[in-house]
């Protein structure tokens, strides 16, 4: 396969968070400043990336003694170990980058849209190329929502016109709405 | 836990008063993704549920031999256990279900609710009161499942679990059904929510409180630090 096609299908048509929903949970909840908007999303492509070089070889493994079944502990648990060490090695080797992406690091160990592209990559019957490179769309997919999203919440902070039944968390969903609306319109695309 | 309570409330707590998906604001990505339709909410709230009941009893017997320390890891692995028997029962019984809920399945372990009421409940409480919490809890789950699935299926499709309803049938509203419509129809149901307890029910905005990584991951402090820096 096309590896463009498969950045193009997995940033702007499939985006895991607006159009698979995967990976909610930061994109509400670390979107309300640029910055860690930005600095979250750099962090999910690093681990997205990383796990899926880590889960591709391992599910080879697991079919290889035929417990492919096994896929979902396996994966957990070598994400989340994966993720500790490289958070420790960060700290140790590269405290500058640590600074800037660490804190991120740990709290990306039980996100769904993480565990979500390891299987999804292994359930396509991607090569291990493929499987890298859908890896970082999906990643950058993440970081296009999350930035765009953020600057269309900063112009909702403070906002007196909205009703108030709709106040905080209401309108921010209504706000993402719209924005997964609008890459609806990439739908063709690939 | 410092005062008793009562069996009864710890089963309808989850129901209504801690709905984990309208109040607590939990779980958000299955709940999105998989109530295209009634059935498929229903099912995904089902599944869950089954494994939220099973680890929490599992989790609170294990909960005084388990080391502080690796428990999260533990309680995943029981878990992730879980899931995959829920995984093998689907695909033989409920082939259907299984293909269209898909890669939601596996990613149940990753779940909040159920790791939130490992750390928060079953690892303080006997089993007994924690397979209540986790009826409760499943229960208060699949039900706002089932309604969200319910109207996004009478407005998408025009049906409801699979039988055509007269005129909404013929003009349905695609959008409702699709990706845009799950975030509206949960906003509008979290409006609703608002609403009906004037803006004391739903707890806050989007964040830590409810995550089972709060303890470990501070993800709270992290952003209050990086926010303060930032200004700095």
């Amino acid at each position: 396969m096309e590896f463009g096609t498969i950045l193009v299908g997995i940033i702007l048509v499939n985006n895991y968070v607006l159009a698979q929903f995967l990976g909610i949970c930061p994109f509400l909840g670390v979107s309300k400043k640029l910055d860690s908007a930005a600095g979250m999303g750099v962090a999910v492509i690093f681990v997205m990336v990383l796990a899926t070089a880590a889960t591709w070889p391992i599910m080879r493994v697991l079919d290889s003694f035929e417990i492919g079944y096994l896929q979902t502990i396996a994966f957990i648990l070598v994400i989340a170990a994966l993720v500790q060490f490289v958070e420790m090695a960060l700290k140790k080797f590269i405290p500058a980058l640590h600074k800037s992406l660490g804190v991120y690091l740990p709290l990306i160990t039980t996100n769904c849209a993480v565990l979500g592209v390891c299987i999804s990559n292994i359930d396509e019957g991607y090569s291990y190329i493929e499987a890298l490179v859908n890896s970082f769309g999906a990643g950058v997919g993440f970081l296009l929502a999350m930035v765009i999203f953020s600057g269309m919440r900063s112009k909702l902070e403070g906002n007196t016109a909205i009703p108030q039944s709709f106040q905080g968390v209401p309108i921010t969903l209504v706000t993402a709405a719209f924005l997964s609306l609008g890459f609806m319109g990439f739908g063709g695309l690939v | 836990m410092e005062k008793k309570v009562s069996k009864l409330a710890i089963l309808t707590k989850g129901i209504i008063k801690e709905n984990p998906v309208l109040v607590l604001l939990l779980g958000t990505c299955p709940t999105l993704a998989t109530t295209s339709s009634a059935i498929n909410g229903v099912g995904m709230g089902i599944s869950a549920t089954a494994v939220l009941i099973c680890s929490n009893i599992v989790i609170s017997l294990l909960a005084k031999i388990i080391p502080d320390k690796v428990r999260i890891p533990c309680y995943i692995v029981v878990i992730a256990g879980f899931v995959t028997v829920v995984q093998f029962v689907l695909q033989a019984f409920v082939p259907s279900l299984y293909a269209s809920l898909g890669l939601f399945i596996p990613l149940i372990v990753v779940n909040c609710i159920i790791l939130g009421r490992a750390e928060m409940f079953a690892s303080k409480n006997n089993a007994l009161d924690s397979a209540l919490d986790g009826i409760g809890m499943g229960l208060g789950f699949t039900l706002a499942l089932g309604v969200m699935g319910a109207i996004r299926e009478i407005f998408g499709a025009g049906t409801i679990f699979g039988f055509a309803l007269p005129w909404l049938s013929a003009h349905p509203i695609l959008v409702v059904a699709l990706a845009p419509g799950g975030f509206f129809v949960y906003s509008l149901l979290i409006a609703a929510v608002n609403k009906a307890t004037k803006g004391k029910g739903v707890k806050g905005d989007f964040g830590c409180h409810g995550c089972a990584m709060a303890s470990i991951c501070q993800q709270e402090k992290c952003i209050a630090e990086l926010e303060k820096g930032v200004e700095a």
